[in-house]
């Protein structure tokens, strides 16, 4: 393996009662895309969101462990949330643009960070949708509104506008689950070609999915981590029984 | 269906009767010249002029004091038994006579502030009366937008209150501008809050400041049909007072319920 990227260490979250991650350990290497699989319910979607400590707004959820990013903790007293969330984007299950133009979801993380002048914008929100296959099927008309694309289209914006802000890691929440084949096929196409900028880590309920796109990959079942490794050998030679039951479809 | 006919009937009843007898006073000059001769000729200017400027004066307070009050309850309150008395509170209050406002305005106000009977001791009764109104439908609009926006907005490194600012309350404007006006319109027609706090019978001119005391429609409408030594002369001033009145109200809702609509054709054309 080359260096982490993140490594999750030890980590327990609690939704009130519930013990949702049960003591995780895991390294994810750099500019590769990792998988999460596990049936419903197992905690991997959790897992997804606590690396951008998304679940900071939910008020009964306890985290212990730690998540390292770069090797500096990211729950630590010294981090900054929104200095995490800028190098860790997110792609949600269910495309959710803004309300806005399309140029104006592109380049809201760019101007919510005040990261470059009213000029360099128009350059970095072109570049952005260049590399999300948006620009040629949109032309030069970007001031339509967001909403008025297609799921597929909108789901790639989302991506565009993340991407817009130069994370190092994108965590990505069955970006598919809501889209047709064929939107799909393009988003897998675009997640392949992010790989050489960008470390992925993508949640799916589909195998063949994450056979098709991810590097490694983690089995997740009743909120641990069965089993971490290249996605080849979790697929086909796993080295525990419950992995294996689940790649196999005896359940899921 | 009989009853909701029968309210309608009554409704309609009283709008026709009202329009029918104010019509024929109704012009230009009724609403720009002050009454003349003991209130028995000539126009409300002065009335007019007084609702209008309590009426953004009240605008004024509640909106802002309201919208801030309803965004740190649904944003950043969180859900504890404090936040429960505290939104119990404001609902009750939606519910407390007007009379009573009037009596805690002239405590509030006048009195304890100091600010005398006047256009400001009115116009900030009438804004407290506002408030429950303008903090739950604001609360309401707040609500209705979609999780995923804050969210969206979170994961690109905006702090709460940037998400909040940039994409939650754009998508709140409509519902929040809606239950304003619907407020407004209900102060504007009040009489009981400005009663004790600034309201006088009779003035030759406009409200020239804050601090004076002015005439408005509701109260000069009490004046013209109960308290006039001639009664019967002034009586289709008063119709014309109450159609201007109604007018002014039904105007505020016309310019809600298309806020509304179109917001929602809006909405709908795009999911």
């Amino acid at each position: 393996m080359t260096e982490a990227k993140i490594q999750v260490k030890d980590l327990h979250l609690h939704f009130g009662d519930k013990h949702v991650l049960k003591g995780i350990n895991l390294d994810i290497p750099k500019n590769s895309i990792v998988a999460l699989i596990g049936p419903s319910g197992c905690g991997k979607s959790t897992l997804l969101r606590s690396m951008n400590r998304m679940h900071d707004m939910s008020p009964n959820v306890k985290i212990e462990g730690d998540i390292l990013l770069d090797g500096e903790s990211i729950y630590g007293k010294e981090a900054d949330v929104v200095n995490v969330r800028r190098k860790v984007g997110m792609v949600f299950q269910r495309p959710n643009p803004f309300p806005k133009s399309i140029f104006n979801n592109v380049a809201y993380g760019l101007q919510i960070n005040g990261m470059m002048k009213n000029g360099q914008v128009k350059n970095a929100v072109t570049e952005a949708l260049k590399d999300c296959y948006l620009w040629d099927e949109l032309g030069d008309n970007l001031n339509r509104s967001a909403l008025d694309m297609s799921g597929g289209q909108q789901q790639r914006l989302c991506i565009a506008r993340t991407i817009a802000i130069r994370p190092d890691v994108i965590l990505m929440d069955e970006p598919c689950s809501a889209l047709d084949p064929i939107s799909t096929a393009k988003i897998e196409e675009l997640i392949l070609k992010l790989k050489e900028k960008y470390t992925i880590i993508i949640v799916t309920h589909n195998m063949q999915q994450a056979m098709r796109v991810s590097d490694y990959t983690g089995f997740m079942y009743l909120g641990e981590l069965v089993e971490f490794d290249k996605t080849e050998k979790v697929f086909k030679t796993p080295e525990r029984d419950l992995t294996k039951r689940y790649v196999d479809g005896v359940f899921g | 269906m009989v009853c909701t006919l029968i309210v309608l009937a009554f409704i309609f009843l009283v709008l026709f009767d009202i329009a029918w007898k104010g019509y024929g006073v109704l012009s230009w000059e009724f609403l720009f010249s002050i009454p003349r001769k003991g209130m028995t000729e000539g126009g409300i200017y002065p009335a007019l002029a007084g609702t209008v400027l309590v009426t953004m004066i009240t605008a004024l307070f509640s909106i802002p004091v309201g919208v801030f009050t309803a965004i740190y309850l649904n944003e950043y309150a969180t859900d504890n038994f404090l936040t429960k008395a505290l939104r119990a509170s404001i609902r009750n209050l939606a519910g407390v006579p007007s009379i009573i406002y009037g009596l805690f305005g002239v405590a509030l106000f006048v009195e304890g502030a100091g600010l005398g009977s006047s256009v400001i001791s009115s116009g900030l009764t009438l804004g407290l009366m506002t408030l429950p109104y303008i903090i739950t439908s604001t609360e309401e609009a707040l609500r209705s937008v979609p999780h995923s926006y804050r969210e969206g907005a979170l994961a690109l490194g905006a702090t709460k209150w940037e998400a909040i600012q940039t994409t939650v309350l754009p998508s709140a404007v409509p519902g929040i501008t809606t239950g304003a006006i619907l407020g407004l319109s209900r102060a504007a027609g009040e009489t009981a809050p400005i009663l004790f706090t600034g309201v006088t019978f009779y003035l030759r001119f406009p409200p020239d400041s804050l601090n004076t005391e002015f005439m408005a429609l509701p109260y000069h409408l009490y004046i013209l049909s109960t308290q006039h030594h001639a009664i019967e002369q002034v009586q289709p001033l008063a119709y014309g007072t109450a159609l201007v009145l109604i007018l002014l109200v039904v105007i505020l809702n016309v310019i809600a319920f298309f806020i509304r609509y179109r917001f929602n054709k809006l909405k709908n054309s795009r999911s």
